[in-house]
Order: C-alpha cells, then structure tokens, then sequence
C-alpha cells in the first residue's frame, strides 16, 4: 500500500462514505505500523446522516449556516382570529418541534420517530410576514420594510408563490429528513393557519463537492460570488439587525423570489452572449477582467474598441455593492418541476436573500436589476414575499417570544 | 422540614421545551416533608424519596376542545427501588390513570386501579395504544401549544409535578370501555 496521503483520502471518504472510511484508517494503521512509528489518527469524516447543527443561540440557524442540499419554504396565512396569544402558542409548539427534529430526536406525539434520528444539518427557520403583525396587534413593532417590495415591471408575480403571514423553512442534507420535519411541523401549524405555498428547492448533493464552493445555478452560473461570509468583518452588519424595534435586534429579514429561468431563450444565446450577459465567465466565475471566480471585476477597464470589457448593463455590474457591509446575503435554491407538454422545462431558483434591512440593502439592488439588467431577459420574478426573522433563543425559551410573549 | 435531595436538572420553564424533562417541582419537597422516614433526617442524601427518583420526560397532551383527552410521557425512575405512580391531578380536569386492553376481540382504555409501577432503574412509556393519562371531563379546551400542569401521586403519598405541551394528535382514537363513549376530539381550532 501506498503511502496514506490525507487529501486524497478525505476525498475518498467523501465518496466512498463511510466502508472506504474505515478501509482508510485500518490501511494507515497498518502502513504506520510497518514504519513502527506510532499510527497517527486522521480525524474521520463527520457522519452526514448524524450531523447536527445547534438550534439555540442569539440567531436562529439557517441563515449562517452553511446551505444544506435540500430545503423547504413553506408560507402559511393565519387562521381569522389567530391573536397575539394564540401566536405565542404556535411558535411554543413549532419551536419544541424544531428543536427536538434539528437534534436528531423525534418531535412529541411524532407518528414516525424512525424518521427523526438522522438529522443530517436540520436547521428548522422561522420568519414572521406583515400580517402576522397585524393579527398579533404589534403593527407598531413590524421592522418598517418588512412589507411587500415595491412592483417591478420585470414583475411577473402569482398569488400562489408571494406573500405569507408565517415562514417556516427547513434545510437539511438529506430530503427524506426535510419531509419528515415538513410533516411535523404542518400538523403543527394547521390548528392555526393554511399552507400558502411551499416551495422544494435543492443544490448540489452532499459531498459532490467541497464545502464552501459557491453553487451553480440552473442556467449553469456560479451563484453568490461575493456573498458576505461569516466570520467576514462585514458579515454581521450585513445580516444581523443591531437597530429598529429593540425585540427585532440579532434578527434578519428574508425576501423570497421565486425565480423563473427562460431556459428555452437561453439556449438560442451563444456562449460568449452568455458571458456578456452575466459579466462573467461560465466556467470559472471568473469576471471577464479577472482570472479566477473571487477576482475583483475592473468595471473600468476596456477593450480595443473602448467598450468596457465588462458590460455595462451585465448583472455582475448592476448587481455590484462594493460595501460587504452593506450586501445581502444569497442563499439560493434550484426548483426544477415537470417539463410541459411541448418539453419545456419549469426550472428556476427560490432566490432566498438575507439582509438586516431590505431597504438599506435588497431594495436598491433590486431598482437596478429591474431597470436594466441584461440578464431580466432570460430570468422572471414570479414569487415575492417578504419575513421578518425573529432573533434565536435560549433553551427554555421560543422563537419570537422577545415579540409575542 | 425534612431536607431533600433535589435533582440539578431545573424545573420550571426552562424544562419545558428543548430538555423535555419536567423534575419533580417544590410540590414534592412539601410532600415529603410530611414523610416520617425522612422528617428530621439529616442526611440529604441518606433516603430519597420516591418523588426525588422520578422524573417526567417528554410530556404532552393531546389537544380536545372538550369532554376527554389523554397525556403521554416517559417516566423514568433514578432510584434502586420500584416507583408507583397511583393517580394525576390537574386543574383542567380529573383525571385517572388507563390501559388498554382487549375487549371481545377490541382495544378498549379502562381505567388501571393498581397504578403504573417504574422498576428500579428503569423507565415506564406513557403512549397512544398503551397505558396513559387521562383527563376525563375537560374544564376548559386543551388548546394546541397550551401548557398543562399535571401532577402525579405516587404510593408513598410522595407527588411530581410537570407540564405538558398540548399537541394536536388524531391518533389515540381508542375506544372507552365504560361506555364513556365520546372518543376526544382531532385537533382544534386555535381561533
């Protein structure tokens, strides 16, 4: 046997889960053992299916996590009459759920507990529309632009995928647990609300790729190159709300955008119209001045013709914050339904973006795409709603309790 | 008043929800304190009672509009003797303790006049299609996300106290063999 190279193994493991795991450490033990030097211990891989992310702390979980492959928004419309303390008992109940689902333990009067110890990062997210304010009486206490974004003439909204009073979103690594935890906590919201609309999104599967890559979306593009990181300096002023109401401090907001890809049009462009339209390459994601995917594009430089080389009304360029502070935080999921009777496709993306202040950040951003981005041509907002993400808890305590309690 | 060992787990709100472990509440120190073979014991951990041994894990209970419902639990017993729990109470309802059992060839609930008894070391499952709590005549709706206080008496006159989380539940539809009749209602209306 060769040499045990910990790269190479790692990436076997990835692949080969956890049999190859085992065949590589006992392969070490063995090489080391011949040099009679004392076996080293190579960290096993984390088991994906037993992976936990925590539930308790300052934020809710699901915004800075790291994004699962698979995840469901759900949206309810509150039930008539579903008052301040009736909202206090729903999220008790939903936060119980989610806290028991996303540690690997099943949820009370769960009918399918076998289902509930895998939780593969279940992280179980809550996010409050404009009406659950106005039901609650706390109008007063509504984050000012948590409220529906202003109408875009790209706009091509449906009724079935915007607005919602109550978000619950459920991101995991492995679909059959976002199921299970999508029935428990429907079962749980339905004495006080009616599912809206839901929408299944998905990425890469777990371990196709490195963590950290940012994903491809359906039209094939690097998506969320300039994402602010956490543990970037910018990270928490471009998520976390430190002003507005005091309840509303460690929360976010999320705007939801369904996204439709016009992929039958796409696929009329050429390549390098492609590239134009996006302001970076395919491949690489690489801006079009730059060589590598996190390269700074140079919207100054041109070319022979004097044409910037980055074009001007590309998404790269007007989608541009040169503040990571000030930046939204993409966590974007594909949807890709039934192709119709003619063969075309229903593909898009959930386009979920996070931001301390929809107007500060989300807003502006979205004036200039909607106003001239070559990219609206083969892209069309068919889904909007807007939440309110509650700051997180401590044990003991329930997601929005600072609100409604 | 006797001294008691108290458990390090808390009880109160922060048990409520995450631990799913609702301890043996001050209603037990009470109790106890009325023991003989522990008033006056100056050694606090020389004899435990039975109340200081048990402890409620996960409880909930299904939600009812009205007429009856049932709680389930896990009720685990920390101690080298067996526990029995004699009977609930709850400002809800009355309460008794049930099984099921077969009936002409049914499942049918009846009540479980002997208790349910926690072996040493061991715990007993309060569930849908086994033995369970009953509340028998509703005072006010159960509602989903509700908290309802319960308390057990155990046979040494000790009692634990827990709350548990109403959950909307259309299982446990079994049918009550006294002719009690009206199964509880599915899940409620939170309006």
């Amino acid at each position: 046997m060769g040499t045990f190279s910990a790269p190479v193994s790692r990436r076997h493991l990835l692949a080969g889960g956890a049999l190859a795991a085992g065949g590589a450490v006992a392969g070490a033990t063995v090489t080391a053992a011949a040099r009679g030097a004392p076996a080293p211990a190579p960290p096993l891989p984390a088991d994906p299916g037993t992976a936990v992310e925590p539930f308790h702390g300052p934020h809710q979980a699901g915004v800075a996590t790291s994004p699962q492959a698979h995840a469901s928004f759900l949206a309810f419309d509150l039930h008539p009459g579903t008052d301040r303390a009736a909202l206090g008992r729903l999220m008790r109940l939903l936060t119980d759920d989610a806290v028991r689902l996303t540690q690997g333990r099943p949820a009370l009067a769960d009918t399918e507990p076998e289902l509930a110890v895998l939780p593969a990062r279940l992280t179980v997210t809550f996010g409050f529309g404009p009406g659950l304010f106005r039901a609650a009486g706390l109008d007063g206490l509504r984050p000012p632009s948590v409220a529906p974004l202003p109408a875009y003439p790209i706009d091509r909204l449906e009724d079935r995928w915007s607005g919602g009073d109550l978000l619950i979103q459920l991101c995991a690594d492995d679909p059959v647990t976002v199921a299970h935890a999508q029935r428990m906590l429907v079962k749980d919201t339905r004495a006080f609300g009616t599912p809206r609309w839901t929408q299944l999104g998905f990425r890469r599967g777990h371990g196709v790729e490195p963590a950290g890559r940012t994903q491809r979306n359906l039209l094939g593009q690097l998506d969320g190159t300039t994402n602010p990181a956490p543990g970037d300096a910018g990270f928490g002023r471009a998520v976390w709300a430190t002003d507005g109401p005091d309840w509303f401090r460690g929360g976010t907001t999320v705007v939801i955008r369904r996204i439709r890809l016009e992929l039958e049009t796409w696929d009329l462009l050429g390549r390098a119209d492609k590239e134009f339209a996006v302001g970076r390459r395919l491949d690489t994601g690489a801006p079009l001045t730059g060589t590598a995917e996190h390269d700074a594009p140079d919207f100054t430089a041109t070319d022979p013709t004097g044409f910037t080389v980055i074009p001007e009304f590309s998404h790269v360029a007007r989608a541009h914050v040169a503040d990571e502070g000030a930046r939204m935080l993409r966590r974007p999921y594909n949807y890709d339904g039934q192709p119709d009777a003619a063969g075309q496709a229903d593909s898009g993306m959930i386009f979920a973006a996070y931001q301390a202040d929809v107007a500060r950040q989300f807003l502006p951003v979205q004036q200039r795409l909607a106003e001239s981005d070559l990219l609206n041509e083969w892209t069309t907002p068919i889904g909007s709603a807007v939440f309110a993400i509650p700051p997180g808890c401590d044990e003991g305590g329930w997601i929005g309790r600072q609100l409604l309690g | 008043m006797a001294r008691i060992p108290v458990p390090t787990r808390r009880p109160g709100s922060a048990s409520r929800l995450g631990t799913g472990i609702a301890v043996l509440a001050l209603l037990a120190v009470a109790a106890c304190g009325t023991d003989d073979a522990t008033a006056g014991d100056p050694e606090p951990s020389a004899t435990p009672t039975a109340a200081a041994a048990l402890t409620v894990r996960d409880p909930w209970v299904k939600v009812a509009d009205s007429g009856m419902t049932s709680a389930f639990a896990t009720l685990v017993n920390e101690s080298a003797t067996p526990v029995t729990v004699t009977g609930a109470t709850s400002p809800v309802s009355p309460m008794e303790l049930h099984e099921m059992a077969m009936r002409d060839g049914e499942m049918v609930m009846r009540a479980k006049p002997d208790g349910f008894t926690v072996p040493a070391g061991g715990s007993h499952v309060l569930e849908p299609g086994g033995d369970h709590l009953m509340l028998m005549a509703l005072g006010r709706p159960v509602r989903a996300g509700d908290e309802v206080d319960i308390t057990l008496t155990l046979a040494d006159g000790g009692t634990v106290a827990f709350t548990a989380l109403a959950k909307p539940f259309a299982g446990a539809q079994e049918s009550y063999d006294p002719g009690h009749g009206g199964t509880p209602s599915p899940s409620g209306h939170a309006g």
